[in-house]
């Protein structure tokens, strides 16, 4: 009876609370630590993550009901236009490919004269984004495919225009990926026209990205497409990146001020392709062995 | 009279549940960053009303789950929702009698010292963010406050 009249009253006494805060506050700096030093945790983080996809699906479901709403809605004039309009395209894209083909082979060729190692080339898979926000202080989008689907840390994600991120953690069944627009977010580039090489920033906007480390007379105009220079080691080199879109070169400053927009649209994009990278056999050290003298060329 | 309505384990997991849902619930980029922190905002009622049910230990179990949902630092949400949760335990009492004009000022402190502290442990860990996804959450949280908290009383009584 006494102990029943205590626990109801108003006064609430909790035994040790600031002894208890402490020691919670000590646990959760060492977690940070720890979390930040190395990613050791990854397994905690994919068993409590477990317990929140469930959250994910219900949070989903409404954008994929009413994604499946207007995709069955849709008129049978206009699936016919949007397919006829598809086939136009889908030939198109065929006969460049043949081209491709042709150039690919013709490539392969010329590395094999320059004794150049193979391009990386890899294996492709598309990945949907499921309608989840996740981190207020980062752009990132969480993707419907974890460690189950073999995506790893670090794997390069792109859609159809170019580059979009690449993936930061790896859940079970999801997975979070950072887009190139966020502003701790670098990537290595080179300049397609001329291989100028340098690094765009992300700027915390969709619709921009930020090359800073570029000389006043740097060789840039708006216009130039920016490609993936492959020398981070975390992208496949090739891949499009971003269009110049504002050269600024200020006489009395270092550095010129160069903006690109994305290719990628990406704040629009619903599905994206992971890219996994087959990474060569033959290490460096051993091509060079062969005859290293022939490489080296004006 | 208050306090010794019953308040369910259930009801208090089903509304942190619906809080997080909120939480990680798409919006138009606009307005994104005016997602008020409804994790937060409800463990502060909980806090309030049943400090009796759940301590700063759930808080900070609480937070962990937030991290992991966001991707955040494992540990970064923990401790600062624990911290919050620990000032609100402390001074909970004073809290129930303020009007709620007062008690809204209160939590709009709370809100931003919950915010502060995650810009220091981002700006220690070298994360930056640009300043509207700091503001933006007290701001909208504090206009909602009285709202969240009527609504909630509702609930409470109608079951109790």
């Amino acid at each position: 009876m006494v102990s029943q009249t205590s626990s109801n009253a108003n006064a609430v006494r909790i035994p040790a609370l600031g002894l208890r805060v402490a020691a919670l506050m000590l646990l959760s700096i060492l977690l940070m630590v720890y979390d930040n030093r190395n990613q050791q945790l990854d397994t905690v983080r994919r068993a409590i993550g477990a317990a929140v996809y469930p959250l994910q699906i219900v949070v989903d479901t409404p954008a994929r009901i009413w994604g499946w709403l207007v995709d069955s809605s849709t008129s049978r004039n206009s699936l016919e236009l949007e397919n006829t309009r598809l086939k136009i395209q889908q030939r198109l894209t065929r006969a460049e490919l043949q081209q491709l083909t042709a150039l690919e082979a013709e490539n392969a060729r010329l590395r094999d004269l320059l004794e150049a190692r193979d391009r990386i080339s890899g294996d492709i898979r598309v990945a949907g984004i499921m309608s989840v926000d996740t981190n207020p202080f980062r752009h990132s989008i969480v993707l419907d495919v974890g460690s189950e689907d073999r995506v790893y840390d670090g794997q390069s994600v792109i859609d159809a225009n170019g580059v979009v991120g690449q993936v930061l953690q790896t859940g079970l069944k999801t997975s979070q990926a950072i887009l190139i627009s966020d502003p701790d977010h670098a990537l290595p580039v080179e300049v397609n026209r001329n291989g100028l090489r340098t690094i765009a920033l992300g700027t915390g906007q969709f619709d921009q990205l930020d090359l800073p480390y570029l000389p006043n007379n740097a060789d840039l105009e708006v216009g130039d497409v920016l490609v993936t220079s492959g020398l981070g080691g975390a992208f496949p080199p090739g891949y499009p990146v971003a269009v110049v879109s504002d050269v600024r070169r200020v006489p009395q400053q270092p550095f010129a001020e160069v903006k690109a927009t994305p290719s990628a649209a990406l704040n629009q994009v619903r599905e994206v392709m992971l890219i996994w990278m087959d990474q060569p056999e033959a290490p460096e050290s051993e091509a060079n062995t062969d005859d290293g003298e022939v490489v080296e060329q004006p | 009279m208050s306090s010794r309505s019953s308040v369910g384990t259930f009801g208090m997991l089903m509304s942190v549940l619906a809080a997080l849902a909120l939480t990680i619930m798409p919006l138009p980029a606009a307005i994104e960053a005016f997602r008020p922190d409804w994790v937060m905002m409800m463990l502060i009622y909980w806090a309030i009303v049943a400090p009796q049910k759940y301590s700063v230990g759930t808080a900070w179990l609480i937070g962990i789950v937030m991290d992991v949902a966001q991707g955040t630092m494992l540990g970064q949400h923990a401790l600062t929702m624990c911290l919050i949760v620990f000032v609100t335990i402390r001074f909970h009492l004073q809290m129930r009698v303020f009007p709620l004009t007062q008690l809204t000022l209160t939590v709009m402190a709370m809100l931003s010292a919950y915010q502060f502290l995650l810009f220091w442990i981002n700006g220690v860990a070298g994360v930056t963010a640009p300043a509207t996804v700091y503001w933006g959450p007290v701001i909208t949280g504090t206009l909602i406050w009285p709202a969240l908290s009527m609504f909630m009383n509702g609930l409470r009584f109608r079951r109790g």
